[in-house]
């Protein structure tokens, strides 16, 4: 086990992560999610889908960022093309920058000094290259991109709807589970496209649900989360 | 409480260090005690001297940066808002990473000589890193009773200025302002304490007095 990991994966690391709810505002808001079983249904679906893009994204930026001080921009544009969301891409960017902030300081280095070229570099990319500076293996990497997305949401569950936070912990830790293979897999392809030298060979599946949400939760009047 | 001892602002100056760049007054306290009744003053009081700059809080109808827009106080363009996730204490003081995304956002713009950071309304426990702002300010409503100073809590005892908002309203709530003063004084160290009553005094005379000051040696 690997300490600094540990830290990277805290949700008290400051990384704006706090202000996102990954699309569980606009569900709640909406009468779709009112239990932890309806949280656990839609993030199962989010890690098969979009969940295996940012992961790999994230274990791409990893192994990247092992090799020195990468050309970060085709990456970068590789996420941005699995985005569809303009609202997804500003709340990615975002949490990037937010994070880059922290990681800056924490784990500075030749990789993530390049990382200030792109300004507003996507979260996934961020992720994977502070991991990288936490010597954290892709597959770490990878684990640590779905833990942010499982952990984040339901987070904003339990503060949106009231759920039983220790029913919420039991389906966090049942996602954790079905991670591990998704995990495994993302880092796998993304030793491909970064052996290639060819970010079009990472997994390019989306949750056109949780686009559709987070366009949703940009134009409505009243949120409490940035998406 | 006689009006103009309650006034009166200690010479005071809150801490030098912290971030780059122009000063940065955080604005902090419960809901409803007047933090953007404060802001708005302010920016009226102070606006023709500096260039002001705002990163609210508040929950996103942008409630506060409209308020502010309305009443013509400020530009659209020199206001931010930050949505804090249910968390208004998080984004000021644990996890600041947004905020400062905003601050910097709006300097890079406007160069402004002042940025005020309003939060989102919390309880009394809540306070500003001083990785986001230069000096606080905690905003209490008289409203609230006159036992909150003596509750404490980081905003009573540790803010740069602490506002006792809306004394107009002391005798209609039978609220002490000598015993509110009183327990200020026993746990701020020196730091100074105003009383106020932003709807007698739309210009926040003594508030707009200490934070000019604060700009000043700022700016050196
Ligand atoms: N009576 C009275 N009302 C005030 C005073 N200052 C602010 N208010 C009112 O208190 C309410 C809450 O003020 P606001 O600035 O929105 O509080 P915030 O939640 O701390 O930002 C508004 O209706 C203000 O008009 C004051 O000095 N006296
Ligand atoms: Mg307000």
């Amino acid at each position: 086990m690997n300490p600094e990991l540990l830290v990277l994966a805290d949700a008290r690391l400051p990384s704006g992560g706090h202000g996102h709810s990954g699309g569980v505002e606009a569900l709640a808001t909406r009468g779709l999610l009112r239990a932890s079983a309806d949280l656990a249904l839609f993030l199962h679906g989010r890690l098969r889908t979009g969940g295996e893009t940012i992961a790999a994204a994230a274990a791409a930026a990893c192994l990247l960022a092992g090799t020195g001080a990468p050309e970060w921009a085709p990456w970068d544009a590789a996420v941005d093309a699995r985005t569809p969301s303009a609202a997804l891409r500003t709340a990615s960017r975002g949490q990037g920058a937010a994070l880059l902030r922290t990681v800056a300081r924490a784990w500075p280095g030749p990789a993530i000094t390049a990382l200030h070229a792109l300004v507003r570099p996507h979260h996934p990319i961020v992720l994977g290259a502070a991991a990288a500076g936490a010597s954290a293996t892709a597959e770490d990497a990878a684990a640590l991109a779905l833990h942010h997305l499982t952990g984040g949401a339901a987070t904003a569950a339990v503060r949106l709807l009231g759920l039983d936070p220790l029913a919420v912990a039991a389906v966090t830790a049942e996602l954790a589970r079905a991670a591990r293979p998704i995990a495994a897999s993302a880092a796998a392809a993304a030793r491909t496209a970064v052996a290639a030298g060819d970010p079009a060979l990472l997994p390019a599946g989306g949750s056109p649900l949780h686009d559709v949400l987070a366009q949703l939760q940009e134009s409505a009047e009243v949120t409490l989360f940035a998406s | 409480m006689h009006r103009d001892h309650a006034l009166t602002v200690h010479d005071h100056a809150p801490l030098a260090a912290g971030p780059a760049g122009p000063l940065r007054i955080g604005i902090g306290g419960p809901v409803g005690g007047g933090k953007t009744a404060l802001v708005a003053a302010l920016c009226r009081a102070l606006g023709d001297r500096f260039s002001i700059v705002v990163v609210t809080n508040d929950i996103y109808t942008t409630e506060d940066a409209d308020f502010l827009r309305r009443n013509g106080v400020l530009p659209d363009e020199r206001i931010a808002a930050v949505r804090t996730g249910c968390c208004p204490h998080t984004a000021i003081r644990d996890d600041i990473t947004a905020n400062l995304d905003a601050v910097e956002e709006l300097v890079a713009r406007h160069d402004p000589d002042l940025v005020l950071v309003e939060s989102g309304g919390d309880n009394l426990t809540a306070t500003f890193s001083y990785g986001l702002v230069h000096a606080q300010i905690f905003v209490l409503d008289v409203a609230g009773g006159d036992k909150v100073p003596r509750k404490g809590g980081p905003g009573v005892t540790l803010s740069d200025l602490l506002v006792v908002n809306k004394i107009d309203l002391a005798p209609l709530v039978g609220a002490d302002l000598e015993v509110m003063r009183r327990d200020a004084d026993a746990v701020r160290e020196g730091r100074p304490t105003v009383f106020l009553s932003l709807r007698e005094q739309p210009d926040a005379g003594p508030v707009a007095q200490w934070v000019a000051t604060q700009v000043a040696a700022r700016r050196g």
